[in-house]
């Protein structure tokens, strides 16, 4: 590896250290509730959107189902709580086996599709777990889950007096998602799923094993966002099928890769920091008629920067720091 | 039902045949197109028969002008083309819901009478609802129109050779611009043909085409993306399976039969059924 590349990965690994730490600081300063929550938000977002981009961005395979892993992470979270008095802990690192599990097993057929057929084939799947759920009486049907509340303490992972340990493990996730992301980049895997993206018969031919390299990217891809679904459970303490499975999430969790740049590093993150706090804010400020305001203008914006920006956000930086360097 | 799933999901194989873009706005379309039928009853008591060819003309404008605005611009996009469609046209969707919602509020409305409303008519001992037939009837003269449109005129060509080479059809003196900005005109009006038949049976209400979009985006892949036939079969066949589904499963889950079936289409034969992709 030349140098110069080797000296940009660290400084890579310095700058996203600096932004964890200063994020850290940050509820110091911010005492405020109510912001405190679109802070925790935005980092689960950024966390799930990272995930999310590590198939669809860098493996080119487009999901737009991955609420059914979020789904997955959710459910096996509260039910394991609610049914079985097991820690949240062990529901999200098992939400994360099964959906990592359950990635590969529908990996195995869909991973053949190509273009829209794949793309399809994802919301399809997501979209037949989301009727299940809804009826399946055992796990709540259509009404959902109400997680009981028991004492605070991070075994039971519930915190009614305060947000911060919430914070904390939001910002934890982002930086794990971040770094597996920032590994796998430069990784064997990473090379292979950019040489997959952008002509997978060439690839094929020089020797990447394209299904197996697919199926990798979707089992950690599926983890991770599993690992978030068990960490929305507690922190919201409520879930139903449509608000963690329905096909509105899976676009939310794209969304921030999008918008930020998708199979880019820092792409999730940049999107995540713009679009979170400004959904929650317009939902708030304008949202509160009822009357759709808000989508007006979430919508109008989601065209505008996908019209104005097809790399995404993230290539306004490097413009910039390619031509000063030049 | 699986005719007007058909005539639905042929508006969307148009747009995709022609330029390889999934319209993700189409079930807002519908939605749409319902509306119009609704306040021209309300208002102007006009039955939605009536109703359904200037809905369809309506839509046609609304359909080209969509073009013009936006998609024009995402099909330009050089990098990640197709997560621009994707977006674009989804966002172009979450206004139009919220438009909706802010003009005619979230209230369910419905077209409480009509000429043929809760007519049926009785076929060799089976009774059928005499909307859903006319349904079926509209649906079917619509796709022969179609077909005959695009086989037998100049533009129907014109379409066609776009869709082949928009390159070389340029060079001929073709303006692809208004090519696309026709078919998704025409792609509208079906669409608006059917949500105008739809309104005869169905509550309208703002996120009414979110129900059907899917299905639509099912349909077509269902008969092959490329193939205006195919999603016409498509809607056939989605329209059986589902009626059959909704004997063996509870209601809430007949939608499961027709995602089964599609998976079931696709992992056997990935390029749908007639398509050529």
């Amino acid at each position: 590896m030349d140098r110069a590349f080797a000296d940009r990965r660290r400084r890579e690994l310095i700058i996203a250290a600096c932004l964890a730490a200063l994020a850290a600081l940050a509820p110091l300063v911010v005492k405020d509730v109510y912001v405190q929550n679109i802070m925790v938000l935005t980092l689960m977002y950024a966390a799930l959107s990272q995930s999310w981009n590590i198939l669809s961005g860098y493996c080119g395979q487009i999901s737009l189902g991955h609420a059914l892993y979020f789904g997955l992470g959710a459910y096996s979270t509260a039910l394991l709580f609610t049914k079985f008095g097991m820690l949240p802990w062990f529901g999200m690192l098992g939400g994360g086996i099964i959906s990592a599990l359950i990635a590969m097993a529908l990996g195995y057929p869909c991973f053949r599709l190509r273009g829209h057929y794949f793309v399809i084939a994802t919301i399809v799947i997501a979209e037949t777990a989301l009727l299940l759920f809804q009826n399946w009486d055992w796990a709540g049907a259509a009404l959902g889950i109400d997680i009981p509340v028991r004492r605070d303490s991070w075994l039971t992972f519930q915190f009614t007096r305060s947000k911060l340990p919430y914070f904390y493990f939001a910002l934890a996730l982002a930086a794990v998602a971040w770094f597996v992301t920032w590994w796998l980049e430069d990784s064997k895997w990473g090379f292979w799923w950019r040489a997959v993206k952008d002509n997978p018969d060439a690839a094929e031919s020089l020797g990447v094993v394209v299904f197996n390299s697919k199926m990798g990217a979707a089992a950690v891809s599926a983890f991770l966002v599993a690992v978030g679904g068990g960490f929305y459970a507690q922190f919201v303490s409520y879930i139903d099928p449509e608000s963690v499975m329905g096909f509105q999430f899976s676009l939310l969790m794209a969304l921030p890769a999008v918008v930020g740049g998708i199979g880019t590093l820092w792409g999730p993150i940049l999107g995540a920091v713009i679009l979170i706090p400004l959904t929650e804010l317009t939902r708030s400020f304008i949202g509160g008629s009822g009357r759709g305001v808000d989508l007006i203008v979430y919508g109008s914006l989601i065209v505008l920067i996908s019209l104005a920006r097809p790399q995404g956000l993230v290539g306004l930086f490097a413009r910039r720091r390619t031509g000063a360097g030049a | 039902m699986g005719l007007l799933y058909g005539l639905i999901a042929v508006g969307l194989a148009l747009i995709f045949g022609l330029m390889d873009v999934v319209n993700f706005a189409h079930g807002e379309f519908l939605m749409i197109a319902m509306y119009a039928t609704f306040f021209l009853f309300a208002y102007f008591a006009l039955d939605p028969l009536l109703s359904a060819p200037l809905v369809a003309a309506a839509l046609f404008v609304f359909g080209a002008v969509a073009y013009l605005l936006i998609v024009r611009f995402a099909v330009r996009a050089k990098a990640n083309a197709g997560m621009v469609q994707i977006f674009s046209t989804f966002g172009l969707a979450i206004v139009m819901r919220g438009l909706a919602q802010f003009f005619f509020t979230p209230d369910y409305r419905s077209v409480t009478h009509s000429w043929l409303g809760g007519k049926t008519v009785s076929v060799a001992g089976i009774f059928l609802p005499e909307p859903q037939l006319m349904g079926a009837a509209v649906s079917i003269l619509a796709f022969g129109a179609l077909y005959f449109f695009i086989n037998r005129t100049d533009f129907g060509r014109a379409l066609e050779a776009t869709r082949e080479d928009a390159g070389a059809v340029a060079l001929v003196g073709i303006d692809k611009n208004r090519v696309f900005a026709l078919g998704w005109g025409l792609g509208a009006a079906l669409v608006g043909l059917a949500g105008a038949i739809m309104a005869i049976f169905f509550y309208v209400y703002p996120d009414v085409g979110a129900s059907f979009a899917l299905i639509a985006y099912v349909t077509v892949a269902l008969g092959g993306f490329g193939s205006v036939f195919g999603a016409f079969a498509g809607g056939i066949i989605v329209g059986l399976v589902e009626a059959t589904t909704a004997l063996i499963l509870p209601p809430s889950l007949k939608s499961v039969g027709i995602y089964a079936v599609y998976l079931l289409v696709v992992f056997i034969r990935p390029r749908g059924l007639f398509g050529s992709i």
